[in-house]
């Protein structure tokens, strides 16, 4: 598995997508840093990126990836290999490259604004491992589709779908839901509804680290209550890594009964 | 023979001088002729100044009966009241003095309002550097006019989580007009500062922080300044609620945080002037209800959640000049939008743009987005606070308006952060 996810790190490095995605974070992290003077709005800058560009890149790569590989792919299923490793392994090796310009990308740019100013460096920290996190989830959730259908705009198709589901519908209806059941008390649904959807999870959770003052009234003190206190980033992260854990056994369930 | 005669009358005035005005009564624990307070203070007569040397005294209920008394620390002078009574009490005594003392010690009751030191009907008060510590009430003032308190350092020396019944108010005057209250530092109490029916008067220069309720509580009291004080961390923040004339200068809010804290609440106020405040970090910047005529100038609105939320029944409230930056929330409204206006203001979440260079933006601004509303109907529809769900929205809402009020707005944006004026 682990000879796998090489190949697959190398193959990437050599079409160069990586250093195109790590210069690209580089370009982005340095202006957002430079040119709103403000701290605060850089930071929003960046939780829009975390939370939209991150899983979008994520879910097309590993549509992109699998469909362009399928030949090296049959090659190797035909060795002696378990099918569970091939699929695991290169979506490790796809996540792990993307996370890497991503940490990289970033992180440089985080580095000379705290070396600068020394502001808020568990922030940036917290910023990068969802970041991370989000696109390793996106990574193995649009494999996890493409290896279920041979029909790349379907494949493309699904993913897409998927993204936008979680990105901005799962909003929308949760939206719809409190508006329909108004009358009730809602905190608890809500953070039930957030914790379930990382993309919601990731930003409520790096909000609590930024405007808390936003969160008010008693939904907020549910929310701060739950998320803010240790064990309730641990449970968030607990539920972040299940996010991360349930692609790999779609994965290896869709592989196992695939006929390639 | 009118000569001598003449000269008798000097040395008679002389000597009633001497005895009965500007007399020094020394107090001490020993070697002086009176070692207690409470027996000083009976046998001061008008005028006269009673000294009381370093010591720990440990005196309650000390009453003052007789005017123009000054009551002087030298050196380290507790009065502690060992947690029976109120430590001093001026009673139909105008002009009395107290100052350079601690008091210590004064218990809490249900039934009466205990005040390191209690002015009841007694007009020129005046009380300075008084350290008041582990204290029901710090200074309670009732119907007595024209009195000065400063530099008085007040603090309950309750843990913080203490409940709030069980603690009084730092400074707390009720029918009082004309008094000066300045470089207090008033902290652990109920209210900081706590003012029913007290007109002309002024604030000035305190700092009032970590108080349970409000750093400073304004009741039905008109025609007052209050400027250059600092609110800190109080649980509920600044509360001025039905007064009228109202000035507010140069004062700083500051963290005041929580489910139900507000930098400055306003309830009821009419013909005011809230001008050259900083507020910073509050859950809500200025709360306005029922509010009218009031003119905000040259604030700045820094990281609050709301920096300013109108609730119905606010008219002519006119905003100028101020400021608002990095608030999630810049402006929320309930009901009528009435006639609020908002003009010239910085607005640093404007994305407009400026074509003809004149230091305004072209497009208005409109600070109440759909979100805002949407939280204002339905709270718990914040958990969706920056998702891209609700920016659609939001963008959505904007183009086209059809819920949010679409007549709050800004005509004049400024490109660049306002310069307050100097004076």
């Amino acid at each position: 598995m682990f000879k796998i996810i090489g190949y697959v790190i190398k193959d990437l490095l050599r079409n160069r997508w990586t250093l195109f995605y790590l210069l690209f974070y580089l370009l982005v992290g340095f202006s957002i840093l430079m040119f709103s003077g403000d701290f605060s709005k850089s930071m929003v800058s960046f939780l829009q990126i975390i939370l939209i560009l991150t899983p979008l890149i994520g879910t097309l790569f590993g549509v992109m990836y699998y469909y362009n590989s399928r030949d090296f792919i049959e090659l190797l299923l035909a060795q002696p290999i378990r099918r569970r490793d091939v699929f695991v392994g290169q979506w490790l090796g796809v996540s792990l490259s993307l996370g890497t310009s991503l940490i990289v990308g970033l992180g440089i740019p985080f580095l000379w604004y705290f070396a600068q100013y020394e502001v808020a460096g568990d922030q940036f920290i917290l910023l990068l491992l969802l970041g991370f996190a989000l696109g390793a989830i996106f990574t193995g959730l649009s494999m996890a589709v493409s290896v279920s259908t041979d029909n790349k705009i379907r494949g493309f198709g699904y993913a897409l779908v998927l993204w936008l589901l979680m990105a901005v519908v799962y909003d929308g209806f949760l939206l719809l839901a409190l508006i329909a059941f108004r009358d009730y008390p809602l905190e608890k649904f809500a953070l039930v509804a957030t914790v379930f959807n990382p993309i919601d999870l990731a930003r409520i959770t790096i909000l609590l680290k930024l405007d808390i003052s936003a969160l008010m009234g008693y939904t907020g003190a549910v929310f701060r209550e739950f998320l803010g206190s240790t064990a309730g980033m641990l449970t968030s992260m607990t539920i972040l890594l299940l996010w991360m854990i349930l692609p790999f056994f779609l994965i290896t369930f869709i592989a196992r009964k695939r006929d390639f | 023979m009118r000569w001598f005669k003449l000269c008798w009358c000097w040395v008679l005035l002389f000597v009633t001088l001497v005895n009965s005005y500007g007399r020094v009564i020394e107090v001490c624990k020993s070697g002086c002729n009176v070692s207690t307070i409470t027996e000083a203070v009976e046998i001061a007569q008008k005028g006269d100044t009673i000294l009381i040397h370093e010591g720990r005294y440990k005196e309650a209920n000390i009453i003052i009966k007789v005017p123009e008394i000054v009551i002087r620390g030298k050196g380290e002078v507790i009065i502690d009241a060992g947690k029976k009574d109120r430590a001093f009490v001026i009673f139909r005594a105008s002009g009395v003095r107290i100052e350079n003392v601690m008091i210590r010690n004064v218990p809490f009751t249900s039934t009466d309002e205990l005040a390191g030191i209690n002015v009841l009907y007694s007009n020129r008060y005046h009380i300075e550097n008084v350290r008041i510590d582990s204290t029901f009430f710090g200074i309670l003032v009732e119907q007595s006019d024209s009195g000065i308190i400063r530099g008085c350092t007040i603090n309950s020396g309750s843990p913080i989580n203490v409940y709030e019944a069980t603690l009084g108010n730092g400074i707390h005057l009720w029918k009082s007009n004309y008094a000066l209250l300045e470089n207090n530092s008033i902290t652990n109490m109920r209210d900081g500062i706590y003012f029913e029916f007290v007109s002309n008067s002024v604030i000035r220069g305190n700092h009032s922080f970590g108080n349970k309720r409000y750093g400073l509580h304004f009741m039905f009291s008109n025609d007052d300044v209050y400027e250059n004080n600092k609110f800190e961390r109080n649980g509920a923040g600044v509360a001025v609620m039905f007064s009228k004339n109202i000035d507010m200068h140069n004062n700083v809010f500051v963290n005041n945080w929580g489910m139900s804290s507000y930098g400055l609440l306003l309830k009821e106020i009419y013909d005011s002037e809230i001008k050259h405040n900083v507020f910073i970090r509050n859950t809500t910047g200025i709360h306005v209800e029922g509010s009218a005529r009031i003119r905000y100038e040259e604030n700045d609105f820094i990281e609050n959640g709301w920096a300013v939320n109108f609730l119905g029944g606010s008219y002519d409230n006119f905003f100028y000049h101020n400021n608002f930056i990095g608030n999630t929330f810049d402006v929320a409204y309930f009901g009528r939008v009435n006639n609020n206006r908002f003009e010239e203001n910085y607005w640093n979440k404007y994305t407009g743009y400026d074509l003809d260079r004149d230091g305004y933006g072209d497009v208005p601004y409109r600070p109440v987005d759909l979100f805002t509303y949407m939280v204002n109907e339905i709270p718990e529809t914040i958990v969706l606070l920056r998702s891209f769900f609700v920016q659609i929205l939001n963008f959505a809402e904007q183009v086209v308006p059809v819920l949010t009020p679409a007549d709050i707005y800004d005509p004049k944006p400024l490109m660049q952060k306002w310069k307050w004026s100097s004076s």
